[in-house]
């Protein structure tokens, strides 16, 4: 089911279905899962889970040599009625139980940080209003936990907003109730020379649904690791995500969806757009169905629309396949070029060059924001979008 | 009265070993209110002259000029000689996914128009347009060409051209791939266009099916890059009974 089309000259777009006894999702990764920083060698770039990362670009958080500086990044929670919201050390026993680093920078963060936030929502409660967190880099390096814990048949929609300047290195854990339902924006709209390491944990609990949505604009290196694991059957995941990557910036998603329980599902939509001279999108899509997991449905997408000459795009879905009593399961990557062709028909029909590039970004994007659900973020993406966009002509 | 004249036009394409020349010195004046009729063998250069009216960048236009009433077309960018009144109805037109028709239709009449139109009207204009042409409703939600059958493409392109109300509309093989209701449907579509006598119609086509509905001023036949001969409907008659044969053989040996 993998498609690639009109690829540029400087992208890759590589894609399998592997029936295997044993996981290589797993085994390809230089160190098992761990808290300890130790347990992971300092990567060199040749290794699988690094090999696309510019990393003399990470600011010294890989190889231990970034160190936290006072108030480097501020972080703020508006929380509406329902919501406890604590500051707590780290040896609060609710941090890390939806998933360990897998890497040694999301372990770094880990052996690293002071305080955690942990956000939690009772039991039962359906919040009106979302929850806000705003994290703002004041020009300095910091290690960050944060944990949204949602109780059985909660709902809430959280927001996260990044800005500013700021060297981060952070875990972030969904930990989802019975029947819960969370809703999660993670914006990076960082200053253009911010460094961004983050891993998501989600714990999806039974019958619950988890709606992971990763908005990626700024920043000089971003790589956002969101992954998914169901603690009982009967859960459901979504994974949208959207990036604009403009020259020299290295936006990289790598996504796991561990099918590790039986009959839940899976969605996973990205989509990105790319201009400029040394723009780098990686896309790594890794969705992985265990022996137990029967019933499992899941598909998984990345679609790359390259504006101008000199982005690269890396697009890699890997669809691994433990079980054949599957309800589905599926992938496709594309990367095209913005199609002269499609501006040829717009422009023949008298609408400005400009408006008919905007028209077709606009549209490319369309229908991954609308299923995103909530009307005022969805307006302040396509405001953004329309923004990246007038900076490009 | 809107005309457009083309004066010894030349045009090349990039080919493997160099440029080729495809349009080898065409003249053709087309005034408000007629039809012509372009006729002509496959890879005569008829769809090249369409296109290079319409300013694909593919095609390099060497020598000769294009005005409308007097204007230089050439000069002119794609979207300006939309605007200044020129049209193409395209033989493939492309699909632009996630741009719905009804924004589509919009912002190019927005576009040509000089100003948006008044909601309430536009919305009447475009459901009368479509219902002529038997198009469904739901067509207006489709994004522009996606999975258009090619029937449906071509009722779209006459649905444009009934909107944009150009000075000057090119139709490029619009007869292609059409049965005989579909034929039917878009040729009213088109003769309801020139019934308002202000357009000037260029009507390419390969073969002389569409001319019983579309009666044309003038035919012109077009071998090797340029106007063979020209005469009036009964040219097309001539070519019906006796094929292109002839122009063939006399552009080869030309």
């Amino acid at each position: 089911m993998a498609e690639a089309q009109n690829i540029p000259a400087g992208s890759t777009t590589a894609g399998s279905i592997a029936v295997a006894a044993e996981s290589t999702v797993a085994t390809r990764m230089s160190a098992p899962p761990s808290f300890d920083v130790a347990d992971f060698p300092v990567p060199h770039g040749r290794e699988e889970e690094w090999r696309f990362t510019p990393l003399e670009r990470l600011r010294g958080l890989h190889d231990g040599t970034a160190v936290a500086s006072g108030e480097g990044v501020k972080v703020d929670i508006e929380a509406p009625e329902g919501v406890t919201v604590e500051t707590v050390g780290r040896d609060d026993e609710r941090l890390g139980k939806a998933g360990k680093p897998v890497d040694r920078v999301a372990a770094q963060a880990y052996s690293s940080f002071e305080k955690a936030s942990v956000v939690t929502v009772a039991k039962d409660a359906v919040l009106t209003e979302p929850i806000r967190i705003a994290v703002h880099g004041r020009g300095g390096t910091a290690f960050g936990h944060q944990v949204i814990e949602l109780g059985a048949f909660a709902e809430a929609v959280v927001v996260i907003d990044h800005t500013g300047d700021a060297v981060l290195a952070a875990n972030v854990d969904y930990v989802l109730g019975d029947g819960a339902k969370l809703t999660v924006v993670s914006v990076q709209d960082w200053d253009e020379k911010a460094v961004h390491v983050a891993q998501h944990n989600a714990l999806v609990g039974r019958d619950a649904s988890f709606k992971s949505v990763v908005v990626t604009f700024g920043g000089d290196v971003v790589r956002i690791h969101p992954r998914v694991a169901y603690a009982a059957p009967g859960g459901e995941a979504e994974l949208f995500g959207l990036y604009f990557t403009d020259a020299g910036q290295h936006q990289e998603h790598r996504l796991l969806v561990d099918h590790n329980t039986p009959h839940c599902k899976s969605n996973v939509a990205y989509k990105g757009a790319l201009q400029g001279e040394g723009a780098h999108a990686v896309w790594i899509g890794d969705v992985l169905i265990q022996a137990a997991a029967e019933g499992t449905d899941t598909y998984e997408l990345n679609r790359n629309l390259v504006l101008t000459d000199g982005a690269r795009v890396d697009s890699v879905p890997n669809l691994e396949i433990e079980t054949g009593e599957i309800a589905g399961a599926g992938h496709a990557s594309a990367t095209g070029r913005f199609d002269d062709e499609q501006l040829f028909y717009l422009m023949a029909r008298g609408i400005p060059e400009t408006e008919a590039r905007r028209l077709v970004v606009r549209g490319f994007f369309a229908e991954l924001v609308q299923q995103i659900g909530l009307p005022d973020v969805q307006e302040r993406l396509i405001a953004k979008i329309e923004a990246e966009l007038e900076a490009s002509v | 009265m809107a005309t457009l004249e083309i004066h010894d036009l030349h045009v090349s394409v990039e080919a493997e070993n160099g440029p080729r020349e495809i349009l080898k010195g065409v003249d053709l004046t087309i005034k408000q209110g007629e039809t012509h009729a372009v006729m002509g063998p496959n890879g005569s250069g008829k769809s090249t002259l369409a296109y290079s009216l319409a300013g694909h960048p593919k095609y390099t236009v060497t020598g000769g000029t294009v005005t409308l009433d007097g204007e230089d077309v050439l000069e002119m960018s794609v979207d300006e000689r939309a605007r200044a009144g020129v049209f193409l109805a395209m033989q493939y037109p492309v699909e632009v996914p996630g741009v719905s028709v009804s924004n589509f239709l919009r912002t190019s009449a927005t576009a040509v128009r000089g100003e948006a139109p008044k909601l309430r009207t536009w919305v009447k204009e475009v459901k009368e347009a479509m219902a002529e042409l038997q198009m469904d409703p739901s067509f207006a939600e489709r994004n522009v060409n996606e999975g258009f059958s090619g029937g449906e493409k071509k009722r779209h392109e006459i649905l444009q051209l009934e909107l944009l109300k150009p000075k000057i509309a090119i139709l490029d093989e619009t007869d292609s791939g059409l049965d005989v209701d579909a034929l039917r449907i878009v040729s009213e579509g088109v003769n309801r266009v020139r019934g308002t006598g202000e357009v000037g119609t260029l009507l390419i086509t390969h073969y002389t099916r569409i001319l019983r509905y579309i009666k044309p001023d003038f035919v012109h036949v077009f071998a090797n890059g340029r106007i063979a001969e020209s005469g009036g409907a009964e040219l097309a008659d001539q070519l019906e009974n006796e094929g292109y044969d002839k122009y063939v053989k006399g552009g080869a040996s030309a």
